[in-house]
């Protein structure tokens, strides 16, 4: 990809983005072709089991939709270079090595393959003023959330000795509870991770950054950043730390509860669309800690479900968002300008009213699905009050969800209102989007089973 | 049954024709109307059928169709009618291209994406009163409020944001309870039986232990249904998104979408939580005698027709959930008519207090007087319709609330004697309300030239005033398609209690042993 940009200069560069696509689609195809037949390398290090390419699946979805949303936007904002696209490319093997490590340390590696080209894309905007803050406070608060993850790294095997997943397992699995050294090292990996998913309290960074970085970054970091890492701490809890899953469920509990009704009491007071959605995605991954607090395949296999439905989405309303702008050529990210673009945009408002409805949960879209097996498996697994919270947050959401719909459909613009620019990449990307927010819903079963296949590797 | 079946193609004809309209071209409105028009009535064509072929004799859910949606939850595409929802998915049915018709000229902006609302939230409907799966159930429930939620907020009047806001996030947060109560009786069920099911036929056939865990969830689903209704004190949300709401939405709203409140309570709390409805039984009885007093009061200081008919609905709702919970056959029975009384009564209301806003552009009962000068066929048809509101012997209203009481009476005398000053109050706030319209002198100016009913308002109120005499002489036609079906549901709710006698609940109610059905005690 370096290589190609060197290559004597075309009028554009958009061929770039059609390889980089081309890349991510490749990886996607040779996740699939692999599906079932399950590797290991590396001495155990790296696992390319189903779970693996299930997220493998979710994070090359991801990465191709945010390259797609990439080749227009870029050129309108004048940030076109070929270390764009190498360094999402970059980042998409850091999340893919993520969600198939076997081992502490190529967790470690693939967070940090993952997050430094990120720290880079999110100031992509050099001129611009929110860009410097939201690639400084990226960069500090994930180096800080890797140091975090590493100490806890280093207790774990001071306790236990070893790195590998697997041999974490046998190493404590007959021991007693209570271990604090194990306990601690244990609390650290859930700050690191915490960080990296953006709960509560490690979430202060994300509406910084969503708002300041480039929307087609905002968006690979809102679905596939959070894919690979989610991935990455249910693999770590699931199967390393089975033995204290006592311990880890009652923290995940209060973490879950507190991070979804933070998230969306905070995103009903944003007026900025980037913002909201960032705190949107902080109460969804509450909704996901609920997967893990209910445990077992139902709970797992509906984080996995709920990942796969979340990308669409949120890639899907990031994309849209993206492909309005305003009279003066600047992205269209406050609320007010969406007044009246259901009158002047007609299929933009509701494709983009459609990713919202999902997000709300609204069946029969991706989003109630979701939700609805996640909630079913903590019912199942006995927290029937955290549903109960839950199901109380999906309602608080909606407010704000149903708001943007309220400037779409319900209120005229002042002045000029907001142009599009639609092309053909984008167009595909939210055509794609919608398609699958649609299936998940509609036709769930195939996906539901893949999901439950998919965990079966953890459980053993 | 396997394949498609007739009330598979009731309830996605139109959505199918939303479908179909979405590729109509935007400046086509005369198209899009028309189209619309035809679909909703081909959709009441095809459900005339359904009346035809349903065996009113047997209580069995018929045009039974089972497909499996997500198997590995135990969520099933099951659908079905018995004789309460066959009458309802008429209504709706019959509704449906009454409310388009009335918009005809009422809604000149963004006509496409009016009448795909309309297509898809009778889709949504039509669902809630045929899905016979949990999950679907829920799907249908959900998926409903969001075509609702733009009619009332993109073309309603002057408060509409609020109140389309105010309208979806009470009905949110009382189906999000909803939901977890499902989830729980699912897994109840399941661990209990090994069979991991929504399936309602086999969940109700399932005898839930009394108890905490029976309770809360009857009150989860209650509280999602009463606020639906809506019972007193949940109705707050009702006068804001009748008012704000579009004529064609009032009717739609007032008409169906408050009777899959009462639907949900027939449907689900009776069979689901048998020992629960008895125990919270006299709780609603006297929740709903209070919004029957409460409802008919507040509408009679009303200045504005809208807000009147929509407290009014407060208390017509009222009797029906009196009906229900008498849990005895003759007040079931009136409390199902009743459902498709009000919908005919206030939706004909409401089709004509939009007929002369659209002459005037006021709702303000003072702008009026005198008006059977001016329009008497208008004024004659209006007195028909507040006569059949209020419950005048010989027109629906009055088979269906005489039922009510004499239900009533069998529970609680006193209680059933509060609810007959319903009536008399409704006699007040309706005729006080019509001679201050249509009688006496013409005192506004703009009053004196206002043009009678034209041949499309004759067409949009006739359909619905032969129901009203229909069911006022011969209510036989509808109600025995459904007195089998009542029949079982009271055997399967008494079945069902457990014999242990459990605790009134405390205080509320004015002492009554409540053991319906048991102690005639003719009034």
């Amino acid at each position: 990809m370096l290589v190609l940009d060197l290559l004597p200069p075309r009028r554009t560069k958009e061929h770039l983005g059609g390889v980089a696509l081309a890349g991510v689609v490749a990886a996607l195809l040779a996740s699939i072709a692999q599906w079932g037949r399950g590797a290991r390398g590396f001495r155990d290090m790296v696992v390319l089991d189903d779970y693996a390419l299930f997220l493998h699946v979710v994070i090359c979805y991801a990465a191709a939709l945010a390259v797609l949303l990439s080749i227009d936007y870029l050129r309108r904002n004048g940030i076109e270079s070929g270390e764009y696209y190498a360094l999402v490319l970059l980042s998409t093997s850091g999340m893919l090595l993520l969600a198939s490590a076997g081992d502490l340390l190529i967790v470690f590696l693939g967070i940090e393959l993952m997050s430094l080209p990120l720290y880079v894309l999110a100031g992509l905007f050099k001129t611009r003023l929110p860009a410097g803050e939201a690639s400084l406070k990226y960069f500090l608060l994930g180096v800080f959330a890797t140091t975090f993850l590493l100490y806890g790294t280093a207790l774990i095997f001071g306790t236990t000795g070893a790195t590998n997943l697997a041999r974490i397992a046998a190493a404590t699995a007959g021991r007693a509870s209570g271990d604090a050294l194990l306990t601690l090292g244990l609390g650290l990996l859930l700050v690191g991770f915490g960080f990296k998913i953006s709960s509560v309290p490690f979430h202060m960074w994300a509406p910084d950054v969503y708002q300041g970085a480039p929307t087609s970054i905002t968006a690979l970091i809102a679905t596939g950043s959070k894919a690979a890492a989610f991935g990455a701490l249910l693999r770590v809890l699931m199967v390393a730390l089975k033995s204290a899953q006592a311990d880890w469920t009652v923290l995940l509990w209060a973490i879950a509860a507190v991070t979804m009704t933070a998230g969306n009491v905070v995103a009903i007071a944003q007026s900025n669309l980037k913002r909201m959605l960032a705190y949107s995605s902080i109460a969804h991954v509450g909704y996901m800690l609920i997967g893990l607090v209910a445990g077992g395949v139902p709970g797992a296999g509906a984080i996995l479900y709920y990942l796969l439905a979340y990308t669409f989405t949120t890639a899907g309303a990031f994309g849209a968002i993206l492909m309005a702008e305003r009279a003066d050529g600047e992205e269209a990210v406050e609320v007010q300008d969406y007044a009246g673009l259901a009158r002047r945009h007609p299929v933009l408002a509701a494709t983009l009213a459609l990713y919202l409805l999902s997000l709300v949960g609204i069946p029969p879209l991706a989003g109630f699905m979701a939700k609805f097996a996640l909630f079913g498996a903590a019912v199942r697994a006995g927290h029937v009050w955290l549903t109960v919270v839950a199901v109380l947050n999906s309602a608080i959401a909606a407010y704000y969800y149903l708001r943007v719909i309220v400037y779409m459909y319900m209120r005229d613009a002042e002045g000029a209102g907001t142009r599009v620019a639609p092309t053909f990449a984008g167009g595909l990307a939210l055509a794609i989007a919608a398609i699958g927010i649609v299936l998940l819903g509609v036709a769930p079963a195939p996906f539901v089973d893949l999901a439950q296949a998919a965990v079966a590797p953890l459980m053993r | 049954m396997m394949g498609v079946g007739l009330l598979t193609v009731v309830t996605f004809l139109p959505a199918l024709g939303a479908v179909a309209l979405t590729l109509v071209p935007r400046r086509r409105d005369d198209i899009l109307r028309a189209g619309a028009l035809v679909v909703t009535a081909a959709t009441f064509v095809v459900s005339i059928a359904l009346y035809a072929g349903f065996d009113g004799d047997s209580p069995d859910f018929q045009f039974d169709e089972l497909h499996a949606w997500l198997p590995q939850l135990g969520v099933g595409y099951h659908v079905g009618i018995d004789g309460i929802s066959l009458l309802l998915v008429l209504l709706t049915t019959f509704l449906t291209p009454i409310a388009l018709a009335s918009a005809w000229h009422a809604i000149e902006d963004r006509t496409k994406e009016f009448v795909v609302a309309m297509l898809v939230l009778e889709t949504g409907m039509l669902g809630v009163f045929v899905a016979l799966d949990l999950f679907l159930f829920f799907v249908f429930w959900e998926a409903m409020l969001i075509p609702m939620y733009f009619i009332i907020g993109v073309w309603g009047g002057g408060r509409r944001v609020y109140a389309a806001i105010k309208f979806v996030l009470y009905t949110m947060v009382g189906s999000a309870l909803m939901l977890v109560a499902i989830l729980v009786l699912y897994y109840q069920h399941g661990g209990a039986t090994g069979m991991y099911t929504f399936d309602l036929p086999t969940l109700a056939r399932y005898v839930l232990a009394p108890g905490l865990a029976q309770d809360l969830m009857f009150l989860a689903f209650g509280l999602a249904f009463a606020i639906k209704v809506p019972l007193f004190p949940f109705h707050t949300w009702l006068p804001d998104a009748h008012v704000e709401a579009p004529t064609a939405g009032s009717v739609i709203l007032a008409g169906v979408l408050l009777k899959m409140g009462t639907y949900g309570f027939l449907r689900f709390c009776l069979p689901l939580f048998p020992d629960a409805s008895l125990t919270f039984g006299p709780l609603i009885f006297a929740l709903a005698v209070v919004g029957i007093v409460y409802g008919a009061w507040v509408s009679t200081v009303q200045p504005d027709l809208k807000k009147l008919v929509a407290y009014s609905s407060v208390s017509h709702l009222g009797f029906v959930m009196l009906g229900v919970f008498t849990l005895n056959q003759q007040g079931l029975v009136g409390g199902v008519l009743q459902m498709i009384n009000h919908g005919l009564s206030t939706g004909a209301l409401f089709l004509m207090v939009g007929m002369i806003y659209e002459r005037r552009h006021t709702r303000l009962i003072a702008e009026f007087g005198g008006l059977w000068s001016v329009m008497p066929a208008f004024s004659a048809l209006f007195l028909i319709v507040c006569l059949s509101s209020l419950g005048l012997p010989g027109l629906n209203g009055f088979v269906g609330e005489f039922l009510i009481l004499v239900g009533a009476f069998q529970i609680n005398g006193w209680l059933a004697a509060a609810a007959t000053t319903g009536i008399i109050f409704a006699a007040v706030y309706l005729l006080w309300m019509y001679q201050r319209v249509a009688f006496g002198e013409i005192r506004h100016e703009a009053n004196r030239h206002l043009r009678d009913l034209d041949a499309r308002e004759w067409a949009l109120l006739a359909p619905a005033l032969v129901f009203i005499v229909w069911i006022g002489v011969y209510p036989r036609t509808f109600t025995s398609k459904t007195e089998a079906t009542v029949q079982a549901l009271i055997a399967q709710v008494e079945s069902k209690a457990s014999v242990a006698q459990r605790p009134i609940v405390p205080a509320i109610v004015a002492g009554a042993a409540f053991r319906p059905g048991r102690q005639p005690s003719r009034p």
